[in-house]
């Protein structure tokens, strides 16, 4: 599904990604968690093709594709999808609208024709029940007045309407209480299946107690420096990542 | 009848060229009127930007052309155009009276069966027709000092429309006034002039369309003259859709009594070189107004609205909201002023420019002016200029949705602020899809 090797990137000149491999393949949840400034959120905008990142060594495939040589909106369209961290609020543009252009945008590049008002009506009245989110957050504006949690349950909605094959959750967590957690958890478990991947970043242990990964990686100073099982996961929750930010100093 | 080889059009020639075959070239007082804008032309001449008022847009593509008169309606009209454009969908029961080359076409035009109390009729009919009823009216409203264009436009005006409506009398229906332009090969200038008088309490709904249909170099240099008596209502909504060689003048003058409402809505999208220019006179107690508008401009096409709200009674209010996509090397003007007399207290008046820059060579020109003489009022103004939000646009993109269409729907976005403003849903229908279509997601 996803193939990253010796993947090294700068921002402003400056090197953030020093030579990262990563093989994610169909069905898998991996979990990229390390120290802030470890270079998590990097990767998920280089996946997704956002502008500023600078690749200058290695390469990303993407289902046997030159991920790099992708257009953002053809790497949605491939199937690869971005929750935000901080999901980007859009005041004049409703989130129906919104969710109706993305939809039926993938449906097209797929060369299927597009969902007429009803059957995309069922769609996300479904979608939005299933997620506790009420009817009145599809009339407003994109992100606009929503809470943090409501922000990050319409990236989950999104991302429930999308189906992606390959899903990155760019902490998904930060600004949940237990509840929304839960909810959001739940949201992406249900989306869990052999054939989509997901790859979870994040900073704390707490979501993995919702989302099991099959595998944890340990991102600290622009390089992977361990992986494991879910147990690594623990093993941080108690230890901190002080080893290494020290270690690989 | 024109200047020689130097290449401008010589007004005051033509006037006297003119003069006697206008219409009402029998009544004194319209004889006194056209002399008095021809004498108001020529001390004051056609504005250079050395005027304040015309500082950021400048009539020299004017000064190039030798504009003729236009031709006989039927004879300027293409074979073949046997319908007209209209802004509505067909279907909807419209009354329309179509103005080609500022004359009157009775092919292309659908007046229908009017209400009782409402007249509808061609300017130079009713001018022969009735023209002790225009006497009081006509040329009144608009103060022709320090204003040239209209000052020319009254010296010249041959024909336009007169829609008069009567006390208590409600026009449900849009009255679609269509300018057709564009259609003859050679140069034309016309100085099309409107009349609209609403009595107390009645209500009527306006729509101007003007539409170029040629790439001709023409000028039209429109006036509007509207007065809404005591608790009447007019809505009225402009679209300039001139053709891409067009020098497009206008201005609406409207006069307020007690009570009375004005919504007003401009969409401008064509002319090369277009100026819509509104002046409110806020007359009467409890007078309020909305002055909106959005442009679109792209190559090398310059936009100015230029609006003058004069607030005089007491409690009265105004909100005005302008905004403006610019592409290419294209140009908007924004000149929005608000006065507040001596005496008209509680007013209350807002406005807000705002232009979104879809090119480094794109230019706005914004220039807010509140003038204030009285007190215990709650005014304000605002202009921003930006460009498309790059956070937003990546967002979008990250979904699937392409680039081009992702640009569309924020600048669809930013522009719904101003277009939501028209109430009336056939027409915010219609203005929506002439916004897709300047798009290309119609």
């Amino acid at each position: 599904m996803l193939e990253i090797t010796n993947l090294h990137a700068t921002v402003d000149g400056k090197a953030i990604l020093k030579g990262i491999d990563l093989s994610i393949r169909p069905g898998e949840v991996h979990a990229m968690m390390g120290p802030n400034g470890s270079g998590k959120s990097t990767l998920a905008y280089i996946l997704t093709g956002r502008d500023g990142y600078e690749v200058t060594e290695g390469e990303i495939r993407y289902e046997g594709r030159d991920l790099l040589e992708m257009a953002p909106e053809e790497r949605a369209a491939e199937g690869l999808f971005l929750a935000f961290q901080y999901p980007v609020e859009i005041p004049g543009v409703p989130n129906t609208t919104f969710l109706k252009e993305a939809l039926n945008a993938g449906r097209k590049h797929r060369g299927e024709g597009p969902l007429d008002a009803m059957q995309f009506l069922k769609l996300i009245r479904q979608k939005t029940q299933d997620l506790g989110m009420s009817d009145e957050m599809l009339k407003r504006s994109v992100n606009v007045g929503f809470s943090g949690g409501e922000k990050k349950r319409n990236e989950i909605l999104q991302m429930a309407i999308l189906e992606p094959k390959l899903a990155v959750l760019d902490e998904t967590d930060s600004g949940l209480d237990i509840d929304a957690l839960k909810i959001v958890a739940d949201g992406v478990n249900a989306l869990r299946g052999p054939e989509r991947s997901m790859l979870v970043i994040t900073h704390y242990q707490r979501l993995l107690n919702y989302i099991v990964p099959d595998k944890v990686h340990v991102l600290a100073q622009g390089r992977i420096a361990r992986t494991g099982g879910p147990e690594l996961a623990e093993e941080l929750e108690a230890k901190g990542y002080a080893e290494f930010t020290t270690a690989a100093a | 009848m024109l200047n020689g080889n130097s290449g401008a059009t010589d007004f005051e020639a033509v006037f006297t060229d003119r003069r006697a075959s206008l219409p009402g070239a029998d009544l004194a007082w319209l004889t006194e009127l056209r002399e008095s804008g021809i004498n108001q032309f020529r001390r004051q001449g056609l504005p250079t930007p050395r005027t304040e008022a015309w500082k950021y847009t400048n009539l020299r593509p004017l000064q190039k052309v030798a504009f003729a008169a236009a031709p006989d309606a039927a004879a300027a009209r293409p074979a073949g155009l046997d319908k007209a454009p209209s802004l509505l969908p067909s279907g909807e029961h419209v009354r329309r009276l179509v103005l080609t080359e500022g004359r009157f076409d009775p092919a292309l035009s659908s007046i229908g069966d009017l209400p009782p109390g409402v007249t509808l009729e061609p300017l130079a009919q009713a001018i022969r027709r009735d023209p002790g009823g225009l006497q009081s009216y006509l040329g009144r409203i608009a103060h022709p000092v320090g204003q040239p264009m209209l000052a020319l436009n009254t010296a010249l005006m041959e024909d336009g429309v007169v829609l008069r409506v009567g006390r208590g009398a409600v026009l449900s229906e849009p009255v679609e006034v269509l300018h057709l332009g564009g259609l003859s090969d050679r140069a034309v200038a016309y100085h099309p002039r409107l009349l609209v008088l609403l009595e107390a309490d009645s209500r009527a709904v306006l729509v101007e369309n003007f539409v170029g249909l040629g790439d001709a170099s023409y000028f039209a240099n429109a006036v509007t003259e509207i007065r809404v008596a005591e608790g009447a209502r007019l809505d009225h909504i402009k679209v300039q859709a001139e053709g891409a060689a067009a020098t497009h003048l206008a201005s609406c003058h409207v006069w307020l009594d007690r009570q009375a409402t004005f919504i007003g809505f401009s969409l401008a999208l064509g002319a090369q070189l277009s100026r819509n220019e509104v002046h409110v006179r806020l007359e009467g107690e409890g007078a309020r107004c909305r002055v909106n508008g959005a442009y679109l401009m792209r190559g090398k096409q310059h936009c100015d609205n230029t609006t003058l709200i004069e607030h005089l009674k007491p409690e009265t209010s105004c909100r005005e909201v302008f905004k403006g996509v610019l592409d290419d090397q294209s140009r908007g003007v924004f000149q929005g002023r608000i006065m507040v007399h001596r005496g008209a207290d509680k007013t209350d008046g807002h406005q807000l420019s705002k232009a979104l820059l879809l090119s480094d060579r794109a230019e706005i020109d914004a220039k807010p002016e509140l003038e204030i003489y009285a007190d215990d009022v709650k005014c304000s103004h605002g202009a921003t200029v930006g460009d498309i939000d790059e956070q937003a646009l990546f967002y979008l993109r990250a979904r699937g949705i392409p680039e081009a269409r992702a640009r569309s729907l924020l600048i669809q976005a930013f522009l719904d602020e101003a277009l939501d403003e028209v109430g009336i849903p056939a027409l915010h229908e219609a203005l929506l899809s002439r916004v897709a279509d300047w798009l290309g997601t119609g």
